[in-house]
């Protein structure tokens, strides 16, 4: 059944004796191919990242912004004030980190679910199936300012629809609740971020679902499993691959979310919802504090490294013990 | 925010235009022939939102700037900034090098922006060349900078704060009178607020509205928020107590309208104000944005914020911070002549009456308040709080942090109290704390 | 289909909920884009109070949306077109070749992908100001420069979705066009470009959408004239009034087309993702 699977998408990989026929003075092509890229990629990403990682060793702060080759030498210390916990500045920037660990985990349980179960209930032909798609597909196609911004409207305290329909029509609650600040904040950014992922999910499974064969359905119900076990037996080992990249996407695009954040609460970010890449702006360019802003990012990039490395050994180890 | 030179050509054909043809009363004292020293050239101006609208500024502007071209010959470049890009744009031109040649800034923001050394400074020669420091107010004057060092810009639109009240809702309520004191303006605040109306907006999600609030009530506590060598001095028992005083607006004597927390835009508590939702609020220069907004002017009355009725120790009977927007020159501008000669013609006599009129704010040179516009009684109250009872904000380099941080905590702790929870003064002093500590210069 | 009647059940009240949770947020962005400004002032309202255009008339002047409008679109075009043909060059000699230095360069794209943009914010634009200091390139507010900056989301993703795509296409192609005379060039755009369309459209929607909505470093390095639509749309809240009606109109107006477009491509999108990933 794997090997059935593994044909129907072939690797690119050619054995080495047809790629023999490549002419030896034929090798300065593939490089020349990779220079726009390597060009760009050390423009953009490599030399901006090397200055960001020495702007946090300097002290850059608004007195040395006008000519900031002369900012001091700061050694560590915008890296023991971001990580001081026992001081303001450090219980923040870990409070932050917290709100966004919760913050991503919680987008991510829903939004692989939700995909899932849409996945699962669309994945046999009925009437409509098509529009039905289509229309769930939607959130993830807006722009995601336009839908954040209609949130926002949404969640406005007296003229919103989520406190109209929850207090004047439902009566579940009196007194209109505050959505935009205060403890709810959490719940609506994560919420909104929900809306707007897991129609990805939805995609991504549906997609690998359609390229499992029929006949593998077939084989597992002659064994007698019902609706769930084939989920269990035949779906989820199959979308592995699938999900392997999913999961990693879907995390790392949620915990660097600045764009729902931004949008949704403006300047104001309220404490609850302060997620790390917000945190890490109003730090910098709130209080021109560039050297503990850099600091800050480059701590928050060797996170992610650290999650990433280990994320993809421990799945390599499990397709290669599979 | 480039700078072009125009072709020798335009500038011949401009040098013909006789100097006599030029509306010549509205050039000003010194020496005509100098005036047209720099034809040809192009400023960049960043001016700020004052109107009602960016659209608004620029109507306002751009036959003002038509004026100064034609005297000078200088082309200006209009863009408006608004108020929630500004600073940041100031920024990003101070570390880039590349800026407009003049801009306007919120005069809070003079210490912070001479501290990164962006701005030309007004050493004496500048301000002769501009007319002579007397011209100025001298409370406007302490607003720019650094006591004992050039100012970093020089004001030109000047304002205060007052207590704007809704005279038809307080006749109503039976008040014969606006309050003095805070103790008559709690009874007045209870008489006003019912089921159905508050007596009183705040732009609670505001951070520059609440530092400005925080700030005044401070100064009648007696508190200050940075010491002799600008050290931070934010967790100080009078700063705390002045905090504690605005929050219990909302929480305790409940005059505020909870969703007022979520207030951020700078528009939404005049907004109320105007339509009759409340009926007072603290705010600088309204009488121009009140009209816009459809509020009857006869409704319309002003008064100085109230002091308490006993000053603690310590404790200065001020009800404003001195507000007012300031006109600075970038210092590496490729037009240094031209830039001064531009803010020359903004804090000319003419043109003070003509800016200040239009957007309700006070001139900044004594000479211009001869004009019967600033004689009306509501613009009168606030050019008395701006000579007796307004006082700067620190003028040092980490008060544009103080705006940032400070505010910040104010509106998370606005937040706690409308959501419900209570705002203690332990809470307010630990978050002073966390936002003194942030304080890097 | 055999499928058991509980479960035709669920997928009906399932879907349904789904689409209720989808949809709702949509009828209110259009049904307060032709509500006049009290409606929207007020409290929330299912069913305008009447009917009116008047917002999406009044939305091109409150701001000046038009222009934000082009910048948007010259600037998503733009990096959608660049990203595509470096990530194509690139992706065809990882796919295609061996080299030294192809694991590298692989994994190092890769690993870009979990960069988060506030660390290249600052530095990027130091850059750019030195290098128009130097140059006279001016890349700091101009439309270029803010290209250069999405290839900074883009160009990762690109490379490595295309990857995965051409290494799906059989080198067979190749090797038929290599007969038949072509140079590796001819056979990259002559055979295996058409072959590879659904992964290269799915990199260009990507690209654009992305681009579309990027508001980190759209709101530093822009100024009025080169604003895109993303940072653009929150200048509605003005002095007065918060302009909601307006706001929803422009969000709608600016959204129909992308949405429309997503919809209609994504069958590629899906195509081409699902290849990549399928390693």
């Amino acid at each position: 059944m794997v090997a059935a699977v593994q044909a129907k998408a072939p690797h690119g990989r050619l054995p080495v004796n047809s790629v023999r026929r490549r002419k030896p003075r034929r090798q300065w092509l593939p490089y020349v191919l990779l220079i726009p890229a390597i060009v760009m990629e050390l423009l953009i990403h490599i030399i901006p990242m090397l200055i960001g990682v020495m702007m946090s060793f300097f002290k850059m702060t608004q007195l040395y912004l006008g000519n900031w080759q002369q900012a001091p030498f700061a050694h560590l210390d915008n890296y023991r004030l971001a990580m001081d916990f026992n001081q303001p500045a450090g219980k923040a920037l870990l409070h932050s980190f917290a709100v966004t660990i919760a913050f991503t985990v919680l987008v991510l349980a829903f939004s692989w679910s939700l995909g899932l179960a849409a996945a699962v209930l669309t994945q046999r032909p009925f009437r409509g199936r098509g529009i039905v798609r289509t229309l769930l597909l939607v959130p993830f196609a807006l722009p995601i300012f336009a839908s954040v911004i209609t949130w926002n409207f949404m969640a406005q305290r007296d003229t919103g629809v989520i406190n109209h329909v929850l207090v004047n029509q439902l009566h579940l609650t009196q007194g209109n609740p505050f959505w935009l600040i205060g403890g709810n904040s959490f719940v609506t950014l994560t919420l909104v971020v929900i809306w707007r992922t897991w129609p990805f999910a939805f995609l991504m499974m549906s997609a690998g679902m359609q390229s499992i064969p029929a006949d593998v359905y077939e084989a597992a119900m002659l064994d007698g499993a019902g609706v769930f076990a084939q989920l269990r037996r035949v779906t989820l080992p199959l979308l592995a691959p699938v999900n392997r990249v999913l999961v990693l996407v879907l995390f790392l695009w949620t915990f660097n979310d600045f764009t729902t954040p931004y949008t949704l609460f403006g300047d104001t970010t309220p404490v609850q919802a302060d997620l790390i890449s917000i945190h890490i702006y109003q730090n910098s360019f709130g209080t021109w504090n560039f050297g503990t802003g850099s600091a800050m990012s480059v701590l928050l990039l060797l996170f992610l490294m650290v999650v990433t490395g280990f994320y993809l050994f421990f799945v390599n180890r499990r397709t290669d013990s599979a | 925010m480039r700078l072009n030179k125009i072709a020798t050509a335009a500038v011949a054909g401009l040098m013909v235009l006789p100097l006599a043809a030029c509306g010549g009363s509205t050039s000003t004292s010194s020496g005509t022939a100098s005036n047209k020293a720099n034809a040809g050239v192009t400023l960049t101006y960043w001016a700020s939102n004052q109107g009602t609208s960016l659209d608004n500024d620029k109507q306002v502007l751009t036959p003002e700037l038509a004026k100064f071209t034609k005297q000078t010959g200088i082309k200006v470049q209009l863009e408006v900034v608004p108020w929630a890009d500004l600073l940041n744009r100031v920024l990003a031109a101070t570390t880039s090098g590349k800026g407009p040649d003049v801009v306007n800034i919120g005069n809070t923001w003079s210490s912070s922006v001479q501290a990164t050394g962006a701005f030309l400074p007004f050493d004496d020669a500048t301000l002769t060349a501009i007319g002579g420091k007397s011209r100025f107010l001298a409370g406007s004057m302490s607003a720019t900078g650094v006591a004992g060092q050039p100012p970093a810009a020089v004001p030109i639109y000047s304002m205060a704060y007052g207590l704007y009240y809704n005279k038809k809702q307080f006749k109503a309520a039976g008040i014969a009178s606006p309050p003095k004191t805070w103790d008559e303006f709690a009874v007045d605040a209870k008489k006003l607020t019912t089921p159905k109306h508050w007596a009183l907006s705040l732009e609670a999600g505001s951070k520059t509205e609440n530092i400005h609030s925080a700030f005044t009530l401070s100064q009648q506590q007696g508190g200050s928020w940075f010491d002799s060598s600008g050290k931070a001095t934010f967790n100080t028992p009078q700063n705390v107590a002045a905090i504690k005083q605005y929050i219990d607006f909302m929480q305790t004597d409940k005059i505020v309208n909870p969703s007022d927390a979520q207030y951020s835009n700078g528009t939404e508590a005049l907004k109320d104000f105007a339509t009759g939702t409340t009926s007072m609020v603290f705010w600088q220069a309204a009488q121009a944005s009140l009209k816009q907004l459809g509020m009857n002017p006869d409704d319309i009355g002003v008064a100085p914020v109230p002091l308490p009725a006993q000053l603690p120790a310590g404790g200065k009977a001020v009800t404003s911070m001195v507000a007012g927007i300031n006109l600075g020159i970038f210092k590496n501008t490729k037009n240094k002549d031209a830039a001064i000669q531009f803010v020359k013609f903004m804090t000319s006599t003419p043109e003070q009456q003509m800016l200040n009129k239009t957007y309700g704010s006070l001139p900044s040179v004594t000479d211009a308040y001869s004009d019967p516009a600033f004689q009306a009684p509501n613009v009168l109250v606030i050019k008395d709080v701006l000579s007796k009872s307004a006082a700067p904000l620190p003028q040092v380099p980490g008060e544009s942090q103080f705006e940032k941080l400070v505010g910040a905590a104010m509106t998370t702790l606005f937040a706690d109290a409308a959501t419900g929870k209570t705002v203690t003064s332990a809470q307010i002093a630990s978050a002073l704390a966390a936002a003194q500590q942030q304080v890097t210069s | 289909m055999h499928e058991p009647n509980w479960f035709r059940w669920t997928r009906r009240v399932g879907l349904f909920v789904l689409l209720v949770f989808t949809l709702v947020p949509i009828y209110v962005m259009v049904s307060s884009a032709v509500k006049p400004l009290q409606d929207v002032q007020g409290t929330f309202t299912w069913w305008p109070s009447h009917f009116t255009l008047a917002p999406f008339r009044d939305m091109w002047t409150t701001i000046p949306l038009a222009r934000y409008f082009v910048n948007s679109l010259v600037v998503a075009a733009a990096s959608s077109l660049a990203s595509v043909l470096i990530a194509l060059l690139a992706a065809y000699s990882i796919s295609r070749y061996r080299f030294r230095g192809r694991q590298t360069f692989s994994v190092v794209v890769l690993s870009t992908q979990m960069f988060p943009g506030i660390l290249f914010l600052l530095p990027l634009f130091v850059m750019f100001v030195n290098i128009s200091n130097v140059t006279g390139i001016n890349l700091y507010g101009s439309r270029l420069g803010l290209i250069l900056t999405f290839l900074t989301f883009t160009l990762p993703f690109a490379i490595w979705m295309l990857i995965g795509y051409l290494d799906s296409i059989p080198r067979e192609l190749d090797e038929a066009a290599l007969v038949d005379g072509n140079g590796p060039l001819g056979a990259l755009f002559r055979v295996v470009v058409p072959a590879a369309i659904p992964g290269i459209v799915a990199v260009a929607i990507y690209a654009f959408m992305t681009a579309w909505g990027e508001v980190l470093f759209a709101s530093i390095m822009t100024d009025d004239t080169t604003r895109t639509l993303a940072v653009g749309l929150r200048g509605y809240a003005t002095q007065n009034n918060v302009y909601w009606n307006q706001i929803m109109a422009a969000s709608l107006t600016v959204s129909v087309p992308i949405v429309i477009g997503f919809l209609l491509m994504q069958r590629f999108m899906v195509a081409g993702l699902t290849a990549g990933s399928v390693k």
